[in-house]
């Protein structure tokens, strides 16, 4: 994929900081559209606790990659000044909630992911970089947990709850290929002792999704189905474009304004 | 002749209560009505002055204790207004979570409105130990005439508007919530007591930024005095009609359910207010603000009581919208309540199976 040019390893390590920021504060945006409207008021909590933890960790990934960076920019630079193309999370993360049962499968989806990737990169040679994963590293935990219960729950609860989690899994399984997208980025983090080395957990990722799904009494889609790529080179779904318009609006508006 | 009534009466209250426990219908007949008749129950002259002395010496009425049947009601009907205001208050403020200017705005605004809920879980805890169902509750609201806090009904125009609530309203909410910690009613103090101090917290980080936008480019300070002018009278009204005027306050006060009257509780917050409005140079929208020396208090003008009623009504702004809203989030999740009940009783039938 890498057509332009060999990237250094600075901007090799701020490309994965982006990336990994990105993702959680997309997918945090999207949970934060649950507060008020959740199922039951428990989950309410529950989701807001999540979008919090997600966007928490995007700020400080983004304050980090700003550190590196040496430009006198800060996290708000990266999540308000950018547009989409230049964003690089996995559109896993940036399609619209949907109802329920979407949203905790792609959350369980993404969790169980960042759960095998965070135990890689908490042992992180940069030590700066890995307590900040580690300490992250619980609420990933939380996340997988809080997930996996409810696929379990709603694929083999009610004959209704059984046929939207199968059809979220169904939806959402072609975005599933590009958690495992390598390119000279994560070779060059690698090589440094600061990536994770996703090929080494893949198999054992897809276990724990197969061995989750036939639990809650769902079918496992078929893992050789058409998937999709590009989103960590800057192609997303139209979707992005109207959540960044919500998102960096007024920020935008006022850029001179102090608002932190 | 008339005993009799009241025994019979009280067993059918009783028999309907017991039906809309086990019922989730959303249909049935309105509770209050129900409940009210209920105060009839046979409660002797020596058990309500036990009981009122038990107040008068400030002991907690927890939940197994003895309680006259209206006072059981009073709480039920104004801890299950303040819960139900959590919940509805969440949406407000919700309404700016995707649009908040900065990363750490945004978690902040998360973070509130996630405490609300928190707040609303507390609340409703508190009042099911007076054997209410939560569900039954939210039904009361969703579909029947409970009430919830007014401020709710307001639209949140600006970011700004959503520092101002956080200034003005959770500061007129604690007023309130602080005294509420004292009630007489235990699990309904307690519950108080906790939220006072997230409540607090939420207040200062409002103020907060309610006095960088007031300092901040001229757009900010426009934004910042607009969501002022519109939330002033609302908060006043918070506290509720005067005194004159407040059908339920004597039997409150008497029970030390309330602990001040809605009049003295909204000069304190006048009183503060004032100073706070001052020193970041916000004007409040009230030309006969003045302060009363030989009082000590800020006098302010008629509050537009009119407007109060009709909000309370249901003409507000945003009235509609927030039932609707909250109706939808309800509708919605019925499967998933559904879908978490039938998983449950799978597991409890294979568990007993086991064993």
């Amino acid at each position: 994929m890498n057509t332009t040019k060999e990237l250094s390893v600075k901007e090799s390590k701020i490309a994965y900081l982006l990336r990994l920021a990105d993702d959680r504060l997309i997918l945090g945006q999207r949970m934060s559209e649950w507060c008020g409207h959740g199922p039951v008021l428990e989950e309410d909590l529950a989701l807001a606790n999540m979008a919090l933890d997600l966007i928490g960790h995007a700020s400080s990934l983004y304050a980090y990659a700003a550190e590196i960076e040496d430009e006198g920019r800060d996290e708000d630079h990266f999540a308000y000044f950018r547009d989409d193309y230049e964003f690089t999370n996995l559109q896993l993360c940036e399609l619209p909630k949907g109802d329920f049962a979407f949203t905790i499968a792609r959350q369980f989806l993404f969790s169980s992911f960042s759960y095998y990737q965070y135990q890689q990169l908490k042992e992180a040679k940069d030590e700066q970089f890995a307590g900040m994963i580690d300490k992250h590293f619980k609420e990933v935990k939380y996340h997988l947990r809080h997930s996996r219960d409810w696929v379990l729950k709603l694929g083999d609860g009610t004959e209704e709850s059984n046929k939207r989690m199968q059809d979220a899994f169904d939806e959402l399984w072609m975005y599933t290929g590009e958690l495992f997208y390598i390119d000279g980025v994560d070779e060059m983090m690698l090589a440094e002792g600061n990536g994770a080395d996703l090929l080494s957990f893949k198999d054992e990722w897809k276990k724990l999704v197969e061995d989750t799904l036939t639990e809650a009494t769902l079918s496992v889609p078929d893992w050789d189905q058409f998937m999709m790529t590009g989103s960590r080179t800057g192609m997303h779904t139209e979707h992005l474009g109207h959540m960044l318009a919500q998102m960096q609006f007024l920020r935008r508006s006022h850029p001179d304004a102090d608002w932190k | 002749m008339l005993f009799l009534f009241y025994i019979q009466y009280n067993r059918y209250a009783e028999f309907y209560r017991q039906i809309i426990y086990i019922s989730n219908d959303s249909n049935l007949p309105n509770v209050d009505w129900i409940n009210q008749k209920s105060a009839y129950t046979m409660e002797t002259q020596q058990q309500l002055d036990d009981f009122q002395a038990r107040i008068d010496a400030g002991d907690k009425i927890e939940p197994k204790d003895w309680m006259p049947e209206r006072y059981r009601e009073q709480i039920i009907r104004m801890g299950s207004q303040h819960a139900h205001s959590e919940i509805v208050g969440m949406l407000p403020e919700g309404n700016w979570i995707s649009r908040a200017p900065s990363l750490k705005r945004k978690l902040v605004l998360l973070a509130k409105v996630q405490d609300e809920a928190g707040h609303g879980l507390y609340l409703y805890s508190a009042i099911e130990t007076l054997g209410v169902r939560r569900s039954e509750l939210i039904d009361q609201y969703l579909y029947g005439n409970a009430k919830y806090s007014s401020i709710f009904n307001y639209p949140t125009l600006s970011y700004a508007d959503v520092c101002v609530i956080g200034w003005l309203v959770d500061g007129a909410a604690i007023v309130n919530q602080t005294k509420l910690a004292h009630s007489s009613y235990g699990p309904y103090a307690r519950a108080n007591l906790r939220i006072c101090k997230e409540e607090s917290f939420h207040k200062k980080q409002g103020y907060e930024m309610v006095a960088k936008l007031a300092e901040g480019t001229p757009a900010q300070r426009k934004m910042v005095q607009s969501a002022v002018d519109r939330f002033w009278w609302p908060t006043l009204m918070m506290f509720g009609p005067n005194d004159s005027n407040s059908p339920n306050s004597a039997e409150l006060l008497k029970w030390q359910v309330k602990l001040n009257t809605n009049d003295e509780l909204r000069q304190h917050f006048v009183d503060r207010v004032v100073m706070e409005a001052e020193a970041v140079g916000l004007t409040l929208p009230d030309p006969d603000l003045k302060f009363n020396d030989e009082t000590g208090h800020w006098e302010f003008g008629e509050i537009p009581w009119d407007e109060f009623w009709d909000v309370v009504k249901g003409n507000g702004v945003m009235n509609r919208e927030r039932i609707k809203s909250r109706r939808k989030a309800h509708e919605d999740g019925a499967w998933v309540r559904e879908a978490a009940q039938a998983y449950a009783r799978k597991k409890n039938l294979s568990r007993e199976k086991a064993s």
